[in-house]
């Protein structure tokens, strides 16, 4: 979900994307970056991303992957039932105050 | 699913994955140079951020996979790569198994064939074979069937059949057949459809002799025709009458009785004009088995009351010749359970003794796989250090395991399949037709694979715990530890448990053998040796009335005259052979009520001349022999056997004189007392049997006894051509076969044949199995203290300590096994002695047979390791670490 936000936001390479991932959460989450790639894998097979070999910025050969219409769908879909999950959530530890009508 | 562009593209993807993995760490690694770090701390922090890069590729190209399938592909080809690296170990493993599944492949087929699988006909399963509630026998007599036919209500016709011998005449050379006299309806109530021409029909039927024609089986036909389609139509003569073939029945029908393998079917009413016999007479027996199909919603019990009420009502009607008549129903393909009892609990003996081996070969193969990743504990660790996941190195074990016992399963089917079609081909009765089709089927080929899996399982399963508890930084650092615990741990147990059965093995194999090498050498009441037979039915040429008798004396004298020979006697039938004689209820002589429940007995009756007991070898202990002038014209006599004095008199001294009743009222003088012999089987006890002259009760029946001198130097193929020519000039037409004493003996000893044969294979494997069981567990143990072997010598321990430190165990192990089974196995074989004559345990050679027999397993199997003990070389042993 968060590759798929941030390729929404920009189309990025693999590298690109873990410091993407890093910066946006303030380094609170540490992951190895090497478990993108079985990630970006499979989103790759489901078509929900696409991939073209091409030069970045800094001049460098890179592999950028595009969200695609799919995956936009599929983003929007996961994000609404996580936002519905969270809600339930917040319900559960904070039941005196009512947060949304 | 598109994989079918995946397939080209995986290439493409997975070279793109790797690429792109690269610039990934080098791009970190640029940044972090130009951070300020060196370029090979750069490099370096680059793939530790990174994480595990062979995992992770792989990681992601599992996502493009059909994972399970091609993973698995992957670890077959690992698995052979592992296997083909150590060939011994593969060799044995799959030779283990290979003999253990094709053993339950063997067994199970027989059982599959034999007890398992009904009847070949339609419908066979609402099909039940009438027998005696109070034996299992099925013989009635034909009025009775006929009177239990019309008036049951509960099957849907019920059909007879008897076999016998004719002498078969198609033109060219005449031989003795076996075949079967069918009631009318056989074929029509059974549901079979001709191959060729048509059957006869009930509605054909007009009382006695009035349908003279012959069907053929298939394979007969085949055989003796070669597939002639104009043979029917034709006349070939049965005994000299002329019968029409009027067609052949369908292939693979071969009757109702599975081990019979008759070569024609004539209709029951038939059966006087060949055999004599008196279809009317209702006090003779003469259906061999009378069989029908349950109408529907009538069940078996039902149907039982019917025919016991039938029964009742026939003894009431004629209490002289009926007597109590209570039936039960069976399957007819055994004989109900007269053969089908022993030989269900044969196979299913056998069947279990072969799964137990199976089981043995699992606990062998577990204690070597068990031994191999211990070997390979280092290998095993440096993997897991990797990363490899611990269910990714189990399943490559599992992937092994189950490799072996397919290719087990293969080899043992393929070894299976030939000994099943020698076995098919295998006359073991040469004159009597014997059915043994075993050829596997789908069936048997699932049972084998089922097992192959359920053991590859198992064995492979052992190494689990062993795999799932290292802990590969302990290994790595210190190397497979070597665990030598005092504790008997459940290998060990599975081992003495293996040893046990397969010393029961041993025990029981020669105690059979033993048995049946001794039974060979008894004493049956008559003399084997230096002695053949000559045997025909005169009335398979057409001979009867007053001819026969005076063709028999012809036949008697043409052999007597023969060099060499010393007597030459004459019987209507042969103790211990297929034609074993009949049975007659005879009574006390005071008796005037004849009705069979009033009878003193069942006796045993052979009819014979007078030189019989001379040629044949009986003893006469009291009384005379038969002379010429027990004739029609003299007072009937008879000799009889110490078992019938003693039932009949009381004792022997009072018998000579004594006087007695047949069924129909003739009164006989006992003139003469023979000793006891084995009439039936060799294990049977003691039972009466009387000799009438053939004088005064005639028979066509002609078996000639005919004894030679000893140290004649009488060649036995010489003197049977002898006897042929003599014979064949008397009667160029007449059937004969000329065989050694002994031989008939072969029907006899068939029972206890099989059963050593079976017990001696199943104790071989058993053998094999232990010597490798024993062989593993030394191997295994000396490969792992070889270093401490190797300081003992350094420290001047002697060959001999070095020894029993390594295979002190094994041998302990042994001699419990052995010991235990022994004692188990001595056991066992009094169940044996049912079946096997004089078997018996208490035989100081066996016993010694059996120690040795174990000795030498140990030894066979501890020599490789001992070797290996002993040639250890202390110097690079330890430098090996």
């Amino acid at each position: 979900m968060m590759i798929l936000e941030s390729l929404r936001r920009r189309p990025a390479h693999g590298y690109a994307l873990v410091q993407h991932i890093q910066q946006r959460s303030n380094n609170l989450l540490q992951v190895e970056e090497g478990s993108l790639y079985p990630a970006l894998q499979r989103l790759l097979k489901a078509k929900l991303v696409k991939a073209e070999w091409g030069v970045s910025s800094t001049n460098r050969r890179v592999r950028t992957y595009q969200i695609t219409a799919n995956g936009l769908r599929h983003l929007e879909q996961q994000i609404s039932s996580f936002e519905r999950m969270f809600e339930g959530i917040t319900l559960v530890l904070n039941p005196g105050s009512p947060t949304v009508g | 699913m598109d994989w079918k562009p995946n397939l080209f593209r995986r290439r493409k993807l997975y070279d793109d994955l790797s690429e792109e993995i690269r610039l990934h760490i080098e791009e970190r690694a640029e940044q972090l140079m130009s951070e300020g770090l060196s370029p090979e701390q750069a490099r370096r922090d680059a793939r530790l951020a990174f994480g595990n890069r062979t995992l992770v590729e792989e990681l992601s190209r599992e996502v493009w996979q059909w994972p399970t399938l091609e993973s698995l592909w992957a670890d077959v080809r690992f698995a052979m790569r592992q296997l083909r690296r150590s060939r011994g170990f593969t060799f044995t493993a799959i030779a283990t198994l290979a003999l253990a599944i094709g053993a339950n492949a063997v067994v199970f087929s027989v059982l599959n064939v034999f007890v398992l699988q009904p009847l070949d006909v339609p419908a066979s399963q609402s099909l039940y074979a009438l027998q005696h509630a109070d034996a299992a026998s099925g013989y009635i007599s034909y009025p009775n069937y006929l009177d239990l036919r019309r008036r049951n209500h509960s099957f849907d016709g019920l059909v007879a059949y008897n076999a016998l011998m004719v002498g078969f005449d198609a033109g060219d050379n005449p031989s003795n057949e076996w075949g079967e006299d069918a009631s009318s309806n056989y074929f029509d109530a059974l549901g079979i459809k001709p191959y060729l021409g048509h059957f006869f029909h009930l509605s054909d039927e007009h009382g006695s002799n009035s349908v003279p024609c012959i069907v053929l089986t298939y394979s007969f036909w085949h055989t003796r025709f070669q597939d002639d389609r104009s043979v029917v139509g034709h006349v070939v003569r049965l005994n000299g009458h002329p019968f029409t073939v009027i067609g052949v029945g369908p292939p693979g029908f071969h009757g109702t009785l599975m081990f019979f393998d008759p070569a024609f079917f004539v209709p029951m009413v038939e059966r006087p004009l060949l055999a004599g016999t008196d279809l009317s007479a209702r006090g003779d027996d003469s259906v061999f088995e009378s069989m029908g199909h349950l109408k529907p919603g009538v069940t078996p019990a039902r149907a039982i009351a019917d025919l016991n009420s039938i029964g009742a009502d026939l003894q009431r009607t004629y209490p002289k010749d009926v007597s109590k008549l209570t039936f039960a129903l069976a399957r007819p393909s055994l004989y109900g359970d007269y053969l089908g009892r022993p030989v269900r609990a044969f196979m299913a003996g056998l069947m279990l003794l072969t799964g137990l081996i199976l089981l043995a070969a699992c606990a062998n193969l577990g204690s070597l796989f068990a031994a191999r990743a211990a070997d390979r504990a280092r290998e095993v660790a440096l993997r897991l250090a990797l990363g490899a996941s611990r269910t990714r190195i189990l399943r490559g074990l599992f992937t092994e395991a189950l490799l072996i016992s397919l290719a087990g399963c293969i080899v043992g089917l393929l070894g299976s399949v030939v000994l099943l079609r020698a076995l098919s081909a295998w006359h073991p009765i040469p004159t009597f037709p014997i059915h043994l089709e075993v050829n596997p089927d789908a069936k048997v080929y699932a049972v084998a694979v089922f097992l192959a899996l359920i053991s590859g399982i198992l064995f492979g399963a052992v190494p689990v715990r062993q795999v799932l508890r290292t802990n590969p930084y302990e290994v790595v650092k210190g190397g497979a530890g070597a665990n030598t615990g005092r504790k008997l741990n459940a290998r060990e147990v599975l081992l003495v448990v293996q040893i046990a059965i397969c010393a029961v093995l041993v025990t029981s194999s020669l105690v059979a053998v033993r048995g049946l090498v001794r039974s060979l050498h008894a004493h049956f009441g008559f003399d084997i040796s230096n002695t053949m037979l000559a045997e025909a039915d005169l009335s398979t040429a057409g001979y009867s009335g007053e001819r026969v008798p005076a063709m028999q004396k012809r036949m008697i004298d043409a052999l007597r005259a023969l060099p060499g020979v010393e007597s030459v006697g004459l019987s209507d039938a042969l103790p211990l052979s297929v034609n074993g004689g009949d049975d007659q209820i005879v009574f006390a002589d005071p008796v005037s009520d004849l009705r069979p429940s009033n009878a003193a007995g069942e006796v045993r009756t052979y009819r014979v001349s007078p030189d019989y007991f001379h040629a044949a070898g009986t003893t006469l202990l009291s009384g005379r022999i038969f002379v010429n002038h027990d004739d029609k014209n003299s007072p009937r006599v008879a000799i009889v056997n110490q078992e019938f004095a003693r039932k009949l008199f009381g004792s022997t001294s009072s018998a000579i004189g004594g006087l007695y009743k047949l069924k129909d009222g003739t009164r006989i003088q006992v003139v003469g007392i023979a000793e006891d012999g084995k009439y039936d089987s060799l294990t049977e006890d003691p039972r009466p049997a009387m000799f009438f002259p053939i004088l005064q009760s005639p028979s066509t029946s002609t078996i000639l006894v005919v004894h030679t001198f000893p140290n004649s130097g009488n060649d036995a193929y010489l003197l049977s051509a002898a006897m042929r020519n003599v014979l064949q000039r008397l009667n160029a037409g007449l059937p004969i076969t000329i065989e050694a004493r002994d031989k008939p003996l072969d029907s006899t000893l068939f029972g206890p044949r099989i059963a050593t044969i079976a017990l001696g294979v199943l104790g071989m494997m058993g053998a094999m199995l232990s010597v490798t069981g024993i062989f593993g567990m030394a191997a295994y143990s000396v490969s792992k203290r070889l270093k401490e072997f190797g300081i003992r010598v350094a420290l001047g321990a002697q060959r001999k300590d070095v020894l029993w430190a390594a295979l002190g165990r094994a041998f302990r192990l042994l001699a419990i096994g052995s010991v235990a089974g022994l004692v188990l196995g001595l056991l066992a074989t009094r169940v044996l002695a049912f079946i096997v004559y004089q078997a018996t345990p208490r035989d100081p050679l066996v016993l010694a047979g059996v120690v040795l027999a174990m000795a030498f397993l140990g030894l066979a199997a501890t020599w490789i390791p001992a070797q290996r003990a002993l040639s250890v070389n202390p110097m690079i042993l330890l430098r090996e670490d």
